[in-house]
């Protein structure tokens, strides 16, 4: 093979998704950085007080501020560690939490992989997510953190079937799995005003699969003190702060693409379409995200067994139920998506 | 090129995980390494272009049953010494079982290369341009769709079974009924008081 040959099929496309790669992952990063700040400012303002304002202009340096700090600090394995799994485990929850944005479109045709069955490959990578928390709790060899282990892996596995079911409930609205033809379907109306019940499913499901307030039991610091991973520390622990954040956003950009319309503008009139669409998205992505933190702010934390009634006897049946209602409707009107080839 | 490099990678780690399963000493070494098994199944379904079965293949085995695989064998409180003197007892039955399936391997395989009609065996692919979850799905529920309901019926009666089996209930216990808790009135259980100064109730 001649070296242009292989430089033209196989370096020079290798070169532009790396660059790719790096579009997305760098701002997402920050995005990581700016939340942890957005979260202190929101929730210090709903509880009147003033939240991060010393380390530069209205504390906006804080983010890194932080991340020097844990960057200097000691990186400390406990002797009775599974050492190999301990050390794996926050990268497993890092990677999985960035690998996950290679389907997610910002605009029509900006996606880094356009691939038939997007919705099911971001449900995979959301449903890898348990293993770092599992493997954390494990490795550890720690009460508080094998605790909080046990209850993300049951909250996760459950909140996961509602989460499938309300996925199916879009697609048969969508009659296709590939996320940019998710949000081309809701070109006449966003998905969230006809299957309300189901976006506040979502909604909450994702709470639950993010382990956020008020589901966060898995870290619920009144009784197991950090949860999985009370042990880490430095720059593992850092991992997987950033990996829950972004996460956090995944979620949020989940919800933004399944029913709020992704990148599309909520008329297509004179002064919105004037708006990018990734700004659409970007702004979409950060009202979730502020219900988010609003919703930490305001409910206390729920308990266990609380938790598992919401998931196996309110949302299971009630989404299920909704499966068959959207499928009943779409065939008695006859208004059922047909198939897009190719 | 780039396929067969892909393609040896993933068989190769699907086959060393494969081993590592059954020869690891720990049994949670051995789950996480079924589920590399699996992952790496799936990156051999998406070479061959079944990308749905490999979305699937994670979610349901990799999402859901190796995990509650995991939750299990972390709770089981395991002695490692009698978990290995059972082995070359059994070792047997398991050699039997590998060399059955090895040649029923070699049939399947035989049939394919040596009869001259058959390639019809093969799985045919459907050549009208649609994706293949809804190839998946115009097959299964209209040719094959009273086997799907009859997996379905078998699953169910499985998971009732599981129910009723570990089902107990305790006389004892107190349990939160939120639909008593929704349905009280605050007349039934208020009295409000006027109480007189200096008396109490």
């Amino acid at each position: 093979m001649e070296f242009s040959e292989f430089l033209d099929t196989y370096l020079v496309p290798t070169a532009i998704t790396v660059a790719q790669i790096f579009a997305i992952i760098v701002p997402l990063l920050v995005a990581v950085a700016y939340l942890t700040y957005f979260e202190r400012k929101v929730i210090a303002s709903m509880q009147l007080r003033k939240g991060p304002n010393v380390v530069g202009p209205f504390g906006l340096l804080q983010p890194l501020a932080d991340g020097a700090k844990l960057f200097i600090k000691e990186t400390i394995l406990p002797s009775g560690a599974n050492k190999i799994l301990f050390a794996m485990a926050p990268m497993l929850t890092f990677i999985l939490s960035l690998i996950a944005w290679a389907v997610i479109p910002f605009d029509a045709g900006m996606v880094l992989a356009d691939i038939n069955v997007g919705i099911l490959y971001l449900f995979a990578i959301s449903s890898l997510g348990v293993y770092g928390v599992i493997m954390a709790g494990w490795a550890s060899n720690s009460k508080y953190a094998f605790l909080g282990a046990l209850r993300s892996a049951a909250q996760m596995v459950s909140y996961e079937v509602s989460i499938g079911f309300v996925i199916i409930t879009v697609l048969l609205c969508v009659g296709s799995l590939n996320l940019s033809a998710i949000v081309e379907a809701q070109k006449t109306i966003w998905f969230a005003i006809p299957l309300l019940p189901m976006f506040i499913i979502f909604f909450v499901s994702a709470l639950a699969e993010t382990n956020r307030a008020p589901f966060d039991l898995p870290e619920g610091e009144s009784e197991l003190v950090a949860g999985y991973f009370v042990e880490y520390s430095s720059m593992t622990f850092a991992l997987f702060f950033l990996g829950e954040y972004a996460n956090m956003i995944l979620m949020s950009g989940m919800t933004a693409v399944l029913f709020l319309g992704g990148w599309l503008p909520p008329m297509d009139i004179a002064p919105f379409n004037w708006i990018p669409g990734p700004i659409w998205f970007f702004i979409k992505i950060s009202l979730v995200l502020f219900c988010f933190l609003w919703v930490r702010a305001t409910f206390p934390r729920y308990r266990y067994d609380q938790l598992m009634r919401l998931g196996w006897k309110v949302f299971l049946p009630l989404s299920l139920a909704w499966v068959v209602i959207t499928a009943g409707v779409l065939v008695a009107f006859d208004i059922v998506p047909t198939p897009l080839s190719g | 090129m780039v396929q067969a490099i892909a393609f040896y990678a993933f068989a190769f780690v699907t086959i060393a995980a494969g081993v590592m399963v059954v020869s690891s000493r720990n049994p949670v070494h051995s789950v996480l390494y079924l589920i590399l098994a699996f992952f790496n199944a799936a990156g051999l379904f998406v070479l061959i272009g079944a990308e749905f079965i490999a979305m699937i293949l994670v979610v349901v085995y990799v999402g859901a049953v190796a995990v509650l695989f995991l939750f299990v064998v972390m709770m089981l409180d395991i002695n490692f010494v009698e978990l290995r003197q059972g082995f070359m007892q059994y070792l047997p039955i398991g050699a039997l079982l590998g060399l059955i399936l090895l040649v029923e391997l070699f049939f399947v395989i035989g049939i394919w290369s040596f009869l001259e009609d058959g390639s019809m065996l093969t799985a045919v692919i459907p050549v009208q341009n649609i994706t293949n979850t809804h190839a998946l799905g115009n097959v299964l529920y209209t040719k094959y769709v009273y086997l799907f309901q009859a997996a379905g019926l078998i699953l169910l009666i499985a998971m009732i079974g599981a129910i009723v089996l570990t089902l107990r209930s305790r006389p004892g216990a107190r349990k939160q009924k939120i639909a008593d808790q929704l349905s009280r009135r605050s007349e039934d259980i208020l009295d409000v008081v006027k109480v007189k100064e200096g008396e109490g109730v």
